[in-house]
C-alpha cells in the first residue's frame, strides 16, 4: 500500500537486480504462477455470469452457515449467499476499476509529464507544484476524504483515484522525459526542424514505454489496494454488490460464525496484488534488460 | 546552515498554508448542506436552518470562512464536532495515544526487522535467500493491511486465543498485548518497503568504485560494508520519513478492522458522518504531522551527511 513511494523504489531496484545473464531466457516460476493466477481472476470477471451465475442469490431463512455444508464450500454470509461464488464474483469490481485508474492516471501522467518534462517553463512548474501538493498527503487518506465527501459509488472512487495517483506518474514520465531530451537523436530530429509535438510523441515516446508499463502494472495492485480499501469502509461499492473489500467488511462480523466469508476474500486479494506486483517486477526487469541490450 | 535550516522551515510552512487552503477549499466544495447534516431528518422551519448557517457562519464569504478556521485553528481551536458536539481539539487529544502507540509500534518493528533483513538482501544478492526474502517482500508490500489485520485476527485471536480480539488494554504491558497485532499487521507493508529500500539503497553503494577499491585494499569485509552502510543511510532516512505518511493511510484501515478507537476510527466516522468540521482538523493535522516530518527528515541530512554539512556553511 505504499504506493507512489512504491513505485519509486522498484525503479531504482530494477537496475541493481539480475546479477546473472545466464539465467536471462528462462522466465521465472513466479511469474509464471502470477500470469495464472491473473488468467483466472480475468476469466472469473469476463465470464461473471456463467462462472458465479448464483452469486447474488440470498437464502436469508439459511443464514450464516460454516464452510462444507452441502451446495456451500466455503459456507455462506449474514444474507445466505454463498462465499464461493461471490468471492469469483467479485473478480470483476476487484480488475475493472484499478485498470482503469491504473490506465486513466499514465494516460494523465504520460501526456502532462511529457510536456513538462520537454518543454518546460509554465507548465512544467504548474505540474511539478500540483503533485508537491497532491504528494504531500498519503493518497489513501485523501481518497476516503474525498471518496466520502463527494459521494459513494464505484465509479466516483475511480475517477478520485485517478486524481490522486496521477502527480506520481507525472514526475515519474517527466523525469524520463528530461532524461531523453539531450540525447544525440533528440538533437538530431530538433536540427532537422521536426515539430516538437512529433518529436515528444513520435521520438521520445517509444524510449519511455517501457518505464510507463511497469509502472501501469504496479499502479494497478495499488489501486486494487486502494478502491478495496474504500469498499472496505463501506465508500467504494454499494452494499451488497460483490466486491473482495466489501465482502472483508462483512466478514469481520462473521468470524465467529464463518471464518472463511473473511478469510477466502482476504486471501484473494492478497494473492492477486501480489501478482500483479510480481509480474510487473519482472517485466520491468525484462524491459530494462532489452533497452540496455540495444 | 542557519540560513538553509530557516529556507527549509519557510518552505514547509508555505506548503502548509497551501494543504490547509486546499484541505478548507476541497470540503467547503463538497456537496451536501452542513447545516441540514446539523439537523438530521428533522424537519426544520426557515427560520431555524437560517439560524444554524449564522451561527457556524456558513452565510461568510469564503475567504473570510477560511482566515476564520485558520487563526482559530493555529490556537488548536478546530471548532465543535458536528457528530459529537464537543470542541474537537480535545476530542482529537484523547485519540491521539493509540494511535500514536499503535503507529510508534508498528514503525519500530518494520525498521528494526526492515533494515537488517535488506542489508543481507543485499549482501547475499541472487542466491536463494535473498530470492526468497525479495519474492516474501512483495507480497508483504501487496497485501492490504486490513486483510492481513482480519487474517491476523482470524488466527492468533479467535484460532490460537493467544491475543485478544478487541480493545486497548490497561497499563503498559496490557496495551501492548493489546495494540500487538494492529501494530504487526500495520508494520508487515511497511517492514517489506523498507527491505525493498534498503536492499536497493546497499546494492547501489556495494556497486561503487569505491567498494572494489577499499576490498583491493584489503579491507575487512565488514570494514568495507560499515562504510557501504553509512553511504547508503541517506536514501533510506528520506523514505522513512515518507513511510510516515503512509502509516497514517494505513492507521484509519487498521483501526476500523481492530476495533481501536483512535484518530483512524474517528477519521472514518466523521467521513461517513459527514462530520466536516473533524475531517478539516484531522487532515489538517495529518498534513502538519508528514511536512513537520519531511522538514526533519532534511535536518537529518546534515547530521549524517558531512558533505550537505559542508554545503551549507559556505
Amino acid at each position: 500500500m505504499s504506493g507512489p513511494s512504491n513505485q519509486r523504489m522498484s525503479g531504482s531496484d530494477r537496475r541493481v537486480s539480475g546479477p546473472s545473464n545466464r539465467r536471462r531466457r528462462r522466465i521465472p516460476v513466479v511469474a509464471i504462477l502470477s500470469a495464472v493466477l491473473l488468467a483466472f481472476v480475468a476469466i472469473c470477471a469476463l465470464a461473471q455470469e456463467l462462472i458465479a451465475p448464483k452469486a447474488l442469490e440470498q437464502d436469508i431463512y439459511l443464514g450464516v452457515v460454516g464452510g462444507g455444508v452441502e451446495g456451500h464450500l466455503f459456507g455462506t454470509d449474514q444474507l445466505g449467499r454463498d462465499i464461493l461464488q461471490l468471492s469469483l464474483a467479485g473478480a470483476r469490481s476487484a480488475l475493472a476499476g484499478p485498470l482503469v485508474v491504473a490506465v486513466g492516471s499514465m494516460l494523465i501522467g504520460f501526456f502532462l509529464g511529457t510536456f513538462a518534462g520537454y518543454r518546460g517553463g509554465i507548465v512544467d512548474m504548474l505540474a511539478g507544484r500540483y503533485a508537491d501538493l497532491l504528494l504531500a498527503l498519503p493518497a489513501v487518506l485523501l481518497a476516503i476524504v474525498v471518496a466520502g465527501l463527494v459521494g459513494r459509488g464505484y465509479w466516483v472512487t475511480v475517477v478520485v483515484l485517478i486524481v490522486l495517483f496521477s502527480p506520481s506518474d507525472v514526475r515519474l514520465v517527466r523525469s524520463a522525459v528530461i532524461e531523453q531530451a539531450p540525447r544525440p537523436y533528440i538533437e538530431s530530429a530538433r536540427v532537422l526542424g521536426i515539430r516538437p509535438s512529433r518529436i515528444m510523441f513520435r521520438h521520445i515516446a517509444p524510449n519511455i514505454v517501457p518505464i510507463v508499463v511497469a509502472n501501469l502494472l504496479l499502479n494497478v495492485a495499488f489501486a486494487l489496494v486502494a478502491l478495496s480499501s474504500l469498499s472496505y469502509l463501506g465508500l467504494g461499492v454499494p452494499p451488497g454488490a460483490p466486491d473482495w473489500g466489501r465482502q472483508l467488511a462483512d466478514g469481520r462480523q462473521l468470524l465467529g460464525d464463518n471464518p472463511l466469508a473473511a478469510v477466502v476474500p482476504g486471501v484473494l486479494i492478497i494473492l492477486t496484488a501480489t501478482a500483479v506486483n510480481l509480474l510487473g517486477d519482472w517485466l520491468s526487469d525484462l524491459l530494462d534488460r532489452r533497452m540496455v541490450a540495444r | 546552515m542557519i540560513i538553509f535550516v530557516l529556507r527549509r522551515a519557510g518552505a514547509t510552512l508555505l506548503l502548509l498554508l497551501a494543504l490547509s487552503l486546499l484541505v478548507f477549499a476541497m470540503l467547503y466544495l463538497a456537496p451536501g448542506d452542513i447545516a441540514r447534516n446539523l439537523l438530521g431528518t428533522r424537519n426544520v422551519t426557515p427560520e431555524a436552518l437560517a439560524q444554524i448557517r449564522a451561527r457556524y457562519h456558513l452565510d461568510d464569504p469564503f475567504l473570510q470562512q477560511y482566515w476564520r478556521w485558520l487563526t482559530h485553528a493555529v490556537t488548536g481551536d478546530f471548532g465543535t464536532s458536528i457528530r459529537t458536539g464537543r470542541p474537537i481539539g480535545p476530542l482529537m487529544l484523547e485519540k491521539t495515544g493509540i494511535t500514536a502507540a499503535t503507529a510508534g509500534l508498528a514503525f519500530l518493528l518494520s525498521v528494526l526487522v526492515g533494515i537488517p533483513t535488506g542489508i543481507v538482501t543485499a549482501v547475499r544478492r541472487g542466491r536463494w535467500l535473498d530470492r526468497v526474502l525479495v519474492t516474501v517482500s512483495v507480497i508483504g508490500v501487496s497485501a492490504p493491511g486490513f486483510a492481513v489485520g482480519l487474517l491476523l485476527l482470524y488466527v492468533f485471536a479467535l484460532g490460537l486465543g493467544w491475543f485478544p480480539i478487541y480493545g486497548t488494554g490497561e497499563g503498559f504491558f496490557d496495551s501492548l498485548w493489546h495494540l500487538a497485532l494492529p501494530a504487526v499487521a500495520l508494520a508487515l507493508g511497511l517492514g517489506a518497503f523498507v527491505v525493498k529500500l534498503t536492499r536497493a539503497a546497499v546494492i547501489r553503494e556495494l556497486d561503487q568504485d569505491y567498494v572494489t577499491f577499499a576490498r583491493g585494499r584489503g579491507l575487512s569485509e565488514s570494514a568495507t560494508l560499515r562504510i557501504v552502510l553509512r553511504n547508503a543511510a541517506i536514501p533510506i532516512v528520506t523514505s522513512l520519513g515518507l513511510m510516515v505518511a503512509y502509516l497514517f493511510g494505513g492507521t484509519v484501515l487498521i483501526e476500523v478492522t481492530f476495533a481501536l478507537p483512535g484518530l483512524g476510527s474517528l477519521m472514518e466516522e466523521s467521513v461517513l458522518f459527514k462530520d466536516i468540521p473533524v475531517v478539516q482538523a484531522l487532515t489538517l493535522a495529518v498534513a502538519f504531522v508528514v511536512s513537520v516530518t519531511a522538514f526533519l527528515v532534511d535536518l537529518s541530512y546534515l547530521l549524517i551527511d558531512p558533505r550537505v554539512r559542508a554545503r551549507t556553511v559556505r
